[in-house]
């Protein structure tokens, strides 16, 4: 019964502080704070249930039952599920105590604080989840939360509009998501995980018609078109190319929520989706070997469009993109515990970088650009530090978490055949530029002379931000805010030594006993780290040794700078190919249709009536002799019919 | 006999009728209408229904017709009177309708035609009914006093209201000094009325 | 024996002779005229019933007729003056206040 509290503590501070927050105003993290952190204790408690004994399976009540339809709301906490629990609680927890500080005095605070602990509540009941449906109604939930943050400051056209984005995007992929969710029913006349995968086998060799509506034959295997459609929902919601759009555009929304959402929790339910579905995926080679080329691809592509950023949120947003492609890669080689360690580590050094950038945008009033940073290391020294040493875990620095889960997941892949093998030299290649442009953002921005309030690189008129004379004010931000950076850093570090590959081992098989192939591990970690180290030391000489030296490369090789810097051009396609037509659609809709015919309709009736009152009224013309001959009239012609009818 | 007599009253109401409706100065409309009433009363009594020719007489031409001619002359109605706009369409509707009723008369008449013949049989045969007998009069006033009592009372009602309602309508001095009741109904007024402005 | 048919025609010319002076007339007082037309035709109609069914009612039914025409009479003409005051017309057409 416990168990159902973890979720209802972050519920109940949502509905407190939503309804009461007009009068709770500045005080509303009095009753968020504590939920998520009696949320965070009940998780260890459930965690140590888990680790010594059986999953949890509990079944809160009975939610439809509709024929042969049932669906319960229930929990199934397994190891899998008690790690996401802790990941969400603590970085839930720290990232609560963080706004405390960040969004302090803004008018929107106990609103902020409401929807976060909604997503909580949401994310928390989305990894508990014991079958389909509460899993995709969740889902969905951390989608509206995140529609909700992204769009916070509401009258910020940018915002809502990234906000729209991010939910019609997920739609897309949640589309997929739901017609395979159907099909799961269709198939296996279940949505309960447990009932699913144990049918699961039995219908390993059945084939799906695909080109049946167009007349044609092409049998695909049942499990591998569910699979691709349960796929499509990982593809959307985290972010994996083509439906990565979103995400960049999401840093419109404040930087907790960039932490919360868009790095440690939502983002990597997709990931988790495809974890805990692994016993589905077990069973179709081919829907991993989609999801693993999708990963790789991801992962290189959002690294190559983060080397050229210039605004600070989206240079780690797009490192987020590329290793939530690492994990995609991993559990489509199979590597399920591998992807979801990266998930950990990667949720406490990613949330840890946005936080510092917070610091960082907070400190100089709300300015992004590190072209107008510069000589903040002896300014924030707290901030720098715990920077570098995010930045040290992405970039898979020895000894930081971020090293020893990049490792596995490359150890894992090198063991997975020629596909692996491909994908783990695209995973090699990847960190290299992880590492370049993770410490091109510390160099840039911690590093050097302060170009604070300088009109950037065009030398136009300072932005919003602070004046030059003002860089002398520059101040390391409130404890609230640093405490969690701390933390997190710590966490940074410790997550390597904790154990997780093994102990989720038990809970995540792959599809055969892939044990082969370690003993490439150790050659693989070396060659890793020096892919690590090259990055840092090429950024170094970039940005610290010859700073001309970035300039004149852009210059001679202008056509790849601006596919990178312009993100691969893909938002302007598919604008062109899908917004754009959808929009004037609806426009050619809207005229021919709704004005022309439905409102002409609406209004036609309107003006008829008029009409025929207009005619009518004319009747009344006053004089009493019209109306007598009305009545001689009528009664004349009804005599007439009556004797007519005689007849 | 009868016949002649009932034709003979018939056609001259027919005729003073058609006189009423079709002569523009309304003095001569009122003399025919006198004569209409005469004749009427003259085919009361080939009815046998002295009493209510004799009402007739007095009610209608002396006090009703009376009346009239009063107000015509208070009125000074000596203006020409052009017919309506929709007097072709009023005549055909009379001609219509006098068609039907016609049509039902005559139609209904064949299947009542024995009982109404067995009637008049019984009337000629000089055997009349109690009606007949006690004399006109007295059977009116036995009807009027017995079984039609109550009806009798409110006709005197009636009269009573209408007495006090043409006095009411006529007074001047209620709505104002010069006002009659009837103040506001608009128009250029005969006499002075101050609240009358609205144009036609 | 007149038959009855005779009667009803005869009333029935009068009274429609009285309706379409309604229709066609432009003098109110011709108007109430009219109206009287009507009356007498109906009376003239209940007295051949009562002749014909033998039965008294008919005349009694003409003597509250003959009442009520003549209190009708009273009150009409007593408008018709009061209107006369206010418009100087007996025009019935000029009489359209209640126009949309």
């Amino acid at each position: 019964m416990k168990y159902a509290l973890i979720p209802l503590l972050p519920f109940a501070a949502f509905v407190v502080i939503g309804l009461f927050g007009h009068w709770i105003r500045e005080r509303a993290h009095w009753i968020a704070v504590p939920a998520v952190a009696g949320s965070f204790l009940l998780s260890l408690s459930a965690f140590a249930d888990v680790a010594q004994g059986e999953p949890i399976r509990l079944t809160l009540y009975s939610w439809i039952t509709s024929g042969s339809f049932d669906v319960n709301i229930g929990f199934f906490i397994d190891r899998l599920t008690a790690a996401m629990l802790l990941l969400v609680t603590v970085v839930s927890g720290l990232v609560h105590v963080y706004t405390i500080g960040y969004m302090e005095g803004e008018p929107g605070y106990p609103r902020f604080f409401s929807y976060i602990a909604l997503f909580t509540f949401s994310m928390l009941m989305l990894v508990m989840a014991d079958n389909f449906l509460q899993l995709y109604v969740f889902w969905e939930a951390v989608g509206l939360c995140s529609y909700l943050l992204i769009g916070h400051w509401y009258d910020r056209k940018s915002a809502c509009d990234a906000a729209v984005k991010a939910f019609v995007v997920n739609r897309v992929g949640d589309f997929g998501f739901g017609l395979g969710i159907m099909l799961i029913f269709a198939v296996f006349g279940t949505l309960q995980y447990d009932q699913v995968f144990a049918k699961a086998a039995s219908v390993a060799g059945e084939t799906i018609n695909v080109l049946k509506p167009l007349g044609g034959e092409w049998p695909v295997g049942m499990l591998t078109v569910l699979c691709l459609l349960l796929f499509t929902g990982a593809v959307g919601k985290s972010a994996q190319v083509p439906l990565h759009v979103w995400l960049p555009d999401a840093m419109e929304g404040p930087t907790p929520i960039s932490a919360l959402i868009h790095a440690a929790t939502m983002v990597t339910a997709g990931v988790f989706m495809v974890a805990r579905l692994a016993p589905l995926y077990n069973l179709s080679p081919a829907a991993m070997d989609v999801v693993a080329v999708t990963g790789g691809l991801t992962a290189l592509f959002a690294a190559t469009i983060a080397l050229t950023q210039n605004d600070i949120k989206r240079v780690v947003a797009y490192s987020t993109v590329s290793q939530l492609g690492y994990m995609m890669m991993a559990c489509g080689l199979g590597a399920y515990a591998a992807g979801i360690y990266h998930l950990l580590t990667h949720g406490a050094f990613k949330a840890l970088l946005f936080l510092c950038c917070g610091s960082v945008i907070i400190a100089l009033h709300h300015e992004q650009d590190i072209r107008r940073m510069g000589g903040l290391k002896a300014k924030l020294p707290v901030t720098y530090w715990t920077f570098v040493i995010g930045s040290l875990a992405l970039a898979g620095f020895p000894l930081t978490a971020g090293f020893f889960s990049k490792d596995e997941i490359l150890v894992e892949a090198w063991s997975g055949g020629a596909l692996g093998q491909t994908l783990a030299v695209v995973g090699l290649a990847t960190a290299f530029l992880t590492a370049f442009y993770s410490f091109r953002l510390v160099f840039v921005a911690f590093h050097g002379e302060s170009k604070v309030g300088s009109g950037g690189a065009s030398g136009g008129p300072p932005p919003a931000g602070m004046a030059p004379h003002q860089a002398g004010h520059i101040h390391e931000p409130s404890r609230t805010m640093t405490i969690p950076l701390m933390v997190l850093a710590g966490l940074a570090v410790i997550t390597g030594y904790l154990g997780i590959p093994e102990f989720l081992a038990p809970v995540l098989h792959g599809p055969g006993g892939a044990e082969a192939g370690h003993e490439a591990a150790v050659p693989i970690m070396v060659i890793a780290s020096i892919m690590g180290l090259s990055g840092i030391a090429v950024a170094y000489l970039f940005y610290v040794r010859s700073p001309q030296l970035p300039e004149r490369l852009t210059q001679q090789w202008r056509r790849l700078y601006g596919l990178s810097f312009n993100k691969w051009y893909v938002d302007e396609l598919y604008d062109k190919a899908f917004v754009r037509p959808t929009v004037e659609v609806a426009g050619l809709l809207w005229r021919r249709m709704d004005v022309a015919v439905i409102d002409k309709a609406v209004n036609g009736v309107a003006a008829g009536v008029a009409l025929w009152s207009r005619s009518l009224r004319l009747i009344q013309s006053g004089e009493v002799q019209h109306y007598a001959l009305g009545m001689a009239l009528g009664a004349v012609v009804i005599l007439g019919v009556y004797l007519l009818m005689l007849q | 006999m009868a016949t002649l007599s009932f034709f003979y009253f018939g056609g001259v109401i027919v005729l003073t009728a058609v006189l009423v409706v079709a002569l523009r100065n309304p003095i001569y409309s009122v003399i025919a209408l006198l004569l209409m009433f005469f004749h009427v009363a003259g085919l009361f009594i080939t009815l046998h229904a002295e009493f209510l020719a004799v009402v007739q007489i007095i009610v209608y031409a002396g006090a009703i017709l009376v009346l009239y001619l009063f107000v015509v002359m208070l009125l000074n109605l000596k203006r020409d009177d052009s017919y309506q706009r929709q007097v072709w369409l009023g005549v055909s509707l009379g001609l219509l309708g006098l068609a039907e009723i016609v049509y039902v008369v005559l139609t209904a008449g064949r299947a009542t035609g024995p009982a109404i013949a067995r009637t008049t049989q019984v009337a000629a045969a000089g055997a009349p009914a109690a009606s007949v007998t006690p004399g006109n009069t007295e059977a009116v006033g036995m009807a009027l006093y017995t079984t039609y009592l109550f009806p009798f009372e409110v006709a005197s009602l009636i009269l009573l209201v209408a007495m006090i309602g043409a006095i009411l309508l006529v007074k001047k001095g209620i709505m104002g000094p010069e006002a009659g009741p009837l103040v506001g109904v608009g128009g250029a007024s005969a006499g002075p009325s101050p609240t009358i402005r609205e144009s036609k | 024996m007149v038959p009855l048919s005779y009667y009803m025609i005869l009333s029935a010319i009068v009274f429609l002779t009285g309706l379409v002076g309604v229709l066609i007339r432009r003098n109110i007082i011709i108007l109430l005229l009219s109206i009287e037309l009507m009356l007498n035709a109906t009376n003239i109609n209940f007295v051949a019933f009562a002749y014909y069914l033998n039965n008294i009612a008919g005349q009694v039914f003409v003597f509250f007729a003959l009442t009520v025409a003549a209190a009708e009479v009273a009150v009409g003409l007593a408008i018709i003056l009061a209107l006369y005051r206010g418009k100087a017309t007996v025009n019935v057409e000029d009489l359209n206040m209640m126009k949309w």
